[in-house]
């Protein structure tokens, strides 16, 4: 009873690296490989679709489009960690967007950002104490606020309807603006961010714990951890990036509206569960969740190239979501 | 008392099965006569459970027959077993919560007149059909589900412990009600660990010992210590051999206990519980399945909380809300059932160090090398076989085992409360686990071990405890604690009491006689 329960199976004579055994093995443990094969095969089949379409400018567009996507991902990703999701990520993003937008004419866009982040916290805080004190299922719980927040910015509207307001030109600029018209603004948000969340997951105690209590809620609180305590703080994480991702969604469609980033959300829920975290929690990682971010955006690139009319594109786009995700929990599961 | 074949209710002959290397029965037989109650009766691991869900349908022997009224049988499914007229009651009641009564009698077919019947037989008068069987009381629920298998009037009813944690005066009217069925042409078998049951309402008792069928006994005066004999088998020569390992250690004088438990309960399981464990000991407890030891552990381990009773640590007083609490009061629980305790997608690594990231100024940053020298240390430790650390779930039962132990292990422990570590896991493993928790002790901590192998007392412990019916009733000295001894405190018969050996020697005789009969049928 020693030693491996699933031991590697005996190297057979033939080139181990054409079985098929030895490529779900790599798939397994480098589950981003195969997203990145896929990300490269949609490139090229955009480059086969529309020639000459690939370029330098095309790229600064993907990314620029991929930014808010990622972000809204990950907090899609750091719930579904825990076994949970944020479904009020869309409200929560439009409405933050929306304060900035009637507030910066009258108090100058440091408080109004400010405003935003502290009114999303508060929303986020409440989420967290209902799934993490009162036990409600996340599910629920972010569909509720949501809503709550949602017409509380409509409100809002009513309340503000005498101000102009409008997206201020910062974040014009750093939702829309490129170095050289390649590199879009949006990194210098993005980059550092993505940072903490990967060194997070991995090197810190708090990252530790999310996959712990996804893993097995009865083992991390036998070993001392209270989960609300992780659970409030992550739900409050989550509506602060979805905030940052609103001002940005903001920024890019030079647009400020209560609906927004409402079409965000099931994408980006998409993009996380395609990046391999497991929707039950306890597996997976930010990094697949930015390529998941990438293929979706290269995805509706492409259907929008190819000219079908809205319609068409949506239900092909629900199709292949479905389908990726269905492939690659397959070729990574365990054998 | 040769039975031929013909007039037996149900028979099982040469029953075996195998789980991997494990061998669950080797060769168990069973003959139950119409109107008998006939105990089945073995001491922990001997295949008892094993034995009842074949015969229930739920698990396929390897080998082996199984014959109702002369006629040999396939059973394939509990629901197959039904209509072969073999019906159980286990103590968990098998009615589906949300709906209510009356629907659960219709899912399982059950006419309502004799059920009514039976119900005021077991003096359950004021039962109100259309309730949720949610908000019945559990001991109800229990009677209910009696009363439901009485109602179908099956030729064999198996009842699976079912009076434990049943309140008194409903096991006696339990008790009351099967002693009439005798005499019939139906049958009972019964299970129980409660010995006075067994004399009280048995004509015959099977005993089950290692997979195999060692003897059947006549219930009559007295016979419970033949039936203790029979499931020790030989324990009872191997009486002289030295322990190795357990060290007796005395505690001095005037030591402060490092936990003290006083008349703790906890539901109707713990009731008034009481003991003392020192720094530097290793104390055992022992106990047959369902005499309040989960409860007692998870009250020390801090999740669940006790309805009376209180808890000293160091000689202060503790209450704890939450495991954490019990953590930071230096008393860290290793759970036989490993899926609780561990992160199966996770490393090995991630799985020892989780205890450290869990209070809320360890959120931070990670030292990463400081936690590398100690997981590694308590690898080292433990002997973990790493070669598969990537994700716990692909190591061995032993190795997730000491996995969990070196979680602790690694902090530094002071009281270290262990449920059956051992359970389901290999010799060699078994015997590094009693070492380690002898080192433990020598250095100063103090450990709890509950464990369902009695061998394991005299191999790792100082001092034992017997728990039964939800108290301590017996402190064993190490010396003293060999299996025959722990198994009759664990029974509640007086240790004191040792059979004469011509008895003893009459049972085993009588065992082989048994065997040879079982022998004989199956040609």
């Amino acid at each position: 009873m020693s030693g491996v329960a699933s031991a590697p199976s005996a190297p057979s004579a033939r080139n181990p690296w054409l079985t098929a055994t030895a490529w779900r093995r790599l798939f397994r443990d480098r589950p981003i490989l195969p997203l990145l094969a896929l990300l490269a095969l949609l490139v090229a089949l955009s480059e086969l679709v529309r020639p000459g379409i690939v370029n330098p400018n095309w790229a600064g567009f993907i990314l620029r489009t991929a930014v808010p996507l990622a972000i809204l991902a990950g907090c899609q990703t750091l719930t579904m960690l825990t076994g949970g999701i944020d479904l009020s990520v869309g409200a929560v993003a439009s409405g933050s967007g929306f304060l900035v937008a009637t507030l910066v004419g009258d108090q100058g866009l440091a408080v109004a950002i400010l405003a935003a982040v502290v009114v999303a916290s508060l929303a986020g805080l409440l989420t967290g104490i209902g799934v993490g004190v009162f036990r409600v299922h996340p599910l629920i719980m972010t569909l509720g606020m949501g809503l709550v927040v949602f017409g509380l910015a409509n409100w809002w509207q009513l309340v503000m309807v005498q101000t102009g307001g409008g997206t201020p030109d910062e974040l014009r600029w750093i939702g829309s603006g490129s170095f050289m018209g390649i590199v879009p603004h949006s990194l210098l948000v993005f980059v550092p961010l993505a940072l903490v969340i990967l060194v997070g997951l991995r090197r810190t105690g708090y990252g530790r714990l999310l996959y712990a209590i996804g893993d097995n809620p009865v083992a991390a609180r036998l070993s001392g951890a209270r989960a609300w305590q992780v659970i409030v703080l992550l739900y409050v994480i989550s509506a602060v990036m979805a905030a940052i991702a609103g001002f940005l969604v903001s920024g890019l469609t030079n647009v400020a509206s209560v609906t927004l980033a409402d079409s965000y959300v099931l994408p980006s829920v998409a993009a996380a569960v395609i990046g391999g975290t497991s929707i039950m929690g306890g597996r997976g990682g930010y990094g697949g969740t930015i390529v998941g971010a990438l293929i979706l955006t290269v995805i509706i690139s492409l259907l929008s190239s190819l000219g079908y009319p809205e319609a068409v594109r949506q239900v092909l786009f629900g199709a292949i979501i479905v389908t990726v995700a269905a492939a690659y929990t397959r070729i990574t599961a365990e054998s | 008392m040769t039975v031929t074949g013909t007039d037996l209710l149900l028979e099982a002959t040469g029953v075996s099965k195998t789980y991997g290397a494990v061998v669950a029965l080797k060769s168990a037989s069973l003959a139950v006569r119409p109107g008998e109650v006939h105990a089945l009766m073995g001491a922990n691991g001997a295949g008892k459970s094993t034995l009842v869900k074949i015969l229930t349908g739920a698990v396929h022997p390897d080998t082996g027959t199984i014959a109702v009224r002369g006629r040999e049988r396939v059973v394939h499914s509990p629901a197959e077993a039904r209509r072969g007229g073999l019906v159980s009651v286990y103590q968990e009641p098998a009615l589906i919560p949300d709906l209510d009564i009356r629907s659960n009698l219709r899912l399982t077919e059950t006419p309502i007149e004799p059920f009514r019947h039976w119900l005021r037989e077991l003096g359950l008068v004021d039962l109100d059909l259309s309730s949720m069987a949610r908000r019945v009381p559990l001991a109800s629920l229990r009677i209910i589900d009696l009363a439901r298998a009485l109602a179908i009037e099956p030729d064999v009813l198996m009842l699976d412990e079912m009076t434990a944690a049943l309140p008194a005066n409903l096991t006696e009217k339990v008790l009351e009600v099967v002693g009439r069925l005798r005499g019939g042409d139906r049958s009972v078998i019964f299970i129980s660990h409660r010995l006075i049951e067994i004399a009280a309402v048995c004509d015959r008792a099977t005993v089950l010992r290692e997979g195999e069928t060692v003897g059947v006994v006549d219930v009559t005066e007295g016979s419970e210590e033949r039936i203790v004999e029979l499931m020790l088998g030989q324990a009872v020569e191997a009486l002289s051999a030295q322990p190795e390992g357990a060290a007796g250690r005395q505690i001095p004088a005037g030591a402060t206990p490092r936990l003290t438990v006083r008349g703790l309960s906890h539901g109707t399981k713990l009731h008034d519980a009481s003991f003392e464990l020192y720094p530097g000991e290793v104390l055992g407890v022992v106990a047959l399945e369902g005499q309040g030891q989960d409860e007692l552990f998870n009250i020390l381990a801090g999740s669940e909380r006790p309805s009376e009773g209180e808890l000293l640590v160091d000689g202060s007083p503790v209450s704890f809300r939450h495991p954490a609490d019990a953590i930071r009061a230096g008393l860290v629980y290793v759970a036989a059932d490993r899926a609780e305790a561990l992160l199966m997608q996770r490393s090995v690594r991630e799985n020892i160090a989780l205890p450290f990231t869990t209070r809320i100024r360890s959120w931070g940053p990670i030292d990463l090398s400081g936690e590398r020298k100690r997981v590694d240390t308590a690898i080292a430790t433990l002997q973990i076989d790493t070669r598969a650390r990537g994700e716990v779930r692909r190591l061995s039962g032993g190795n997730q085992q000491k996995v969990t132990i070196a979680r602790w292990v690694a902090g530094g422990v002071r009281t270290m409360l262990c449920f059956d570590p051992t359970r389901g896991i290999d010799i060699r493993t078994k015997s590094q686990i009693y070492v380690l928790l002898r080192d433990l002790a020598a250095s100063g901590a103090a450990v709890l071990l509950y464990t369902s192998e009695l061998k394991e007392v005299q191999l790792a412990c100082d001092r034992a405890i017997v728990i039964f019916g939800g108290r301590v009733v017996a402190e064993i000295a190490v010396e003293d604690a060999d299996e025959p001894a722990l198994l009759r405190a664990a029974y509640n018969l007086r240790s004191d009491a040792r059979m004469p050996e011509h008895l003893a020697a009459e049972a085993v005789a009588e065992a082989d006689a048994a065997a040879e009969a079982a022998a004989e049928a199956d040609r």
